[in-house]
């Protein structure tokens, strides 16, 4: 059998291969992703994101363990950054989870050297665990703060979680972060100032552009599991209102066009440089760009100029 | 070829850094979790108090190459086998099992029977567990 098969057939020990497959080596996981793609995209995917410490990987365990409660199938994927320097990485998000034994599946993804807060085989990480039977995806980012933006091209549903106190709240809340949250948590609301972090949000949100969804700033404190039902209400809330929303379709297309795109990308630049070392030509240009010669742009067009 | 996509098409090794039982000691761990991400692998560490099934549960999901043991309480003849046996049972015995913590010269070797690949005592050097691991997964 086919190893995208056995993913179907519902094998853990499947699913954990082709995550190394997807992860590894793109070529070889083309045909296992063309296999499986029919049975993804149902659902829902929750991105989690924030800053370090804010508490994201809590919140995602607690998340688990109240749609699991509720009758879910829950996979959880946590990207870690990995060392520019060594390629290495240490993924401790297992350390904030609780035992949970099979019932969820949860992976650790290094970033290997992708920006924007989560691993580029991210998307097919996706797909897998949906293809695999879950309907609950929970996909934490990496701990930045402000440019890991990513995350709202791959889920259905924005968390950012925030802390009280972050010294100046204007400053924390810049562009970006307030406006891909459909859902803002303030976690470790024990704290002072919480009151105040979150009156500052909502009043932030108010102040944006007028959307359908007014994202719900709500106070959590994950560790002690408080707030936590009322997180994942919002959750399904935000998916109703997105599978009802006129511009669904519109959505959809605008993920497949970015999806077909990235496979564009990255089929021709691996047809282009793949010929280019054929050839010979691609250590030349490299040293002509290196020498201040060429410049890169011009670099890339006398490489693939033939696809013209 | 340029590094990144050099770096793409090839897998680093995963290792699973386990502490299985009661003992609260992690420093050990996280020195050679430390020292194994440095020489460019990937290291899940599971954190305290893991029970043999939540390790080899975590060690089948994260389809790592190598899962490490980190021992200190006494409990090696107990919660090694109990380990290994689950790993089997998955049909994991290809992923290498070492152990490191105090752990007496004969019940090393007892460990060694059982299908552990190596074990490391007190003062091993980081260098050494990293080159260990890489000859024992066959990859860099």
């Amino acid at each position: 059998m086919s190893l995208g098969a056995e993913v179907l057939r519902g094998d853990r020990r499947a699913l954990a291969r082709a995550l190394t497959l997807v992860e590894s080596d793109p070529h070889a996981a083309d045909e296992i992703i063309a296999e499986i793609y029919p049975e993804t995209g149902r659902g829902i995917v929750v991105g989690v994101t924030g800053a370090p410490g804010v508490g994201k990987s809590t919140l995602v365990d607690r998340l688990a363990g109240q749609f699991l409660a509720r009758g879910r199938k829950v996979g959880i994927l946590a990207v870690d950054p990995s060392s520019p320097f060594t390629g290495g990485a240490l993924l401790g998000d297992r350390v904030r989870m609780e035992g949970r034994g099979s019932d969820v599946f949860m992976r650790s993804l290094a970033s290997r050297g992708h920006l924007g807060g989560l691993a580029r085989a991210t998307p097919r990480a996706i797909q897998l665990l949906q293809a695999f039977g879950k309907d609950l995806i929970l996909l934490e980012t990496v701990g930045a703060g402000q440019s890991e933006v990513d995350v709202m091209g791959f889920a259905d549903t924005t968390i950012v979680v925030v802390v009280p106190g972050l010294g100046d709240d204007v400053q924390a809340f810049k562009a970006g972060i307030l406006e891909i949250g459909d859902i803002f948590v303030v976690n470790k609301s024990d704290r002072p100032g919480a009151d105040q972090t979150m009156r500052e949000l909502r009043q932030m949100l108010h102040l944006g552009p007028h959307r359908a969804w007014l994202p719900p700033v709500l106070a959590a404190q994950a560790q002690q599991d408080v707030g936590i039902s009322e997180i994942a209400d919002a959750i399904l809330q935000h998916s109703d209102v997105r599978l009802t929303d006129p511009e669904q379709q519109e959505r959809r297309l605008q993920e497949a066009e970015r999806l077909v795109r990235d496979a564009l990308a990255e089929q021709l630049v691996r047809r282009v440089v793949s010929r280019s070392q054929t050839d010979g030509s691609w250590r030349d240009v490299l040293t002509a760009v290196a020498e201040r010669r060429l410049d890169p742009a011009g670099a890339a067009k006398a490489l693939h100029l033939d696809l013209d | 070829m340029t590094e990144t996509e050099e770096r793409e098409g090839t897998r680093p090794i995963r290792v699973l850094i386990g502490k299985p039982g009661l003992d609260g000691h992690d420093r050990g761990a996280k020195v050679v979790a430390r020292a194994l991400r440095d020489a460019g692998m990937e290291v899940i560490y599971t954190g305290l108090h893991q029970t043999p099934e939540e390790i080899v549960e975590a060690a089948l999901q994260e389809d790592v190459d190598v899962v490490g043991l980190s021992i200190l309480s006494g409990a090696h003849l107990t919660l090694v086998p109990a380990v290994i046996e689950l790993l089997h049972a998955q049909n994991m015995e290809e992923v290498v099992v070492v152990v490191g913590g105090i752990i007496p010269d004969e019940d090393a070797e007892e460990l060694r029977k059982l299908g552990v690949k190596a074990v490391f005592g007190p003062g091993t050097e980081t260098d050494e567990i990293v080159r260990f691991t890489r000859a024992s997964v066959g990859r860099a």
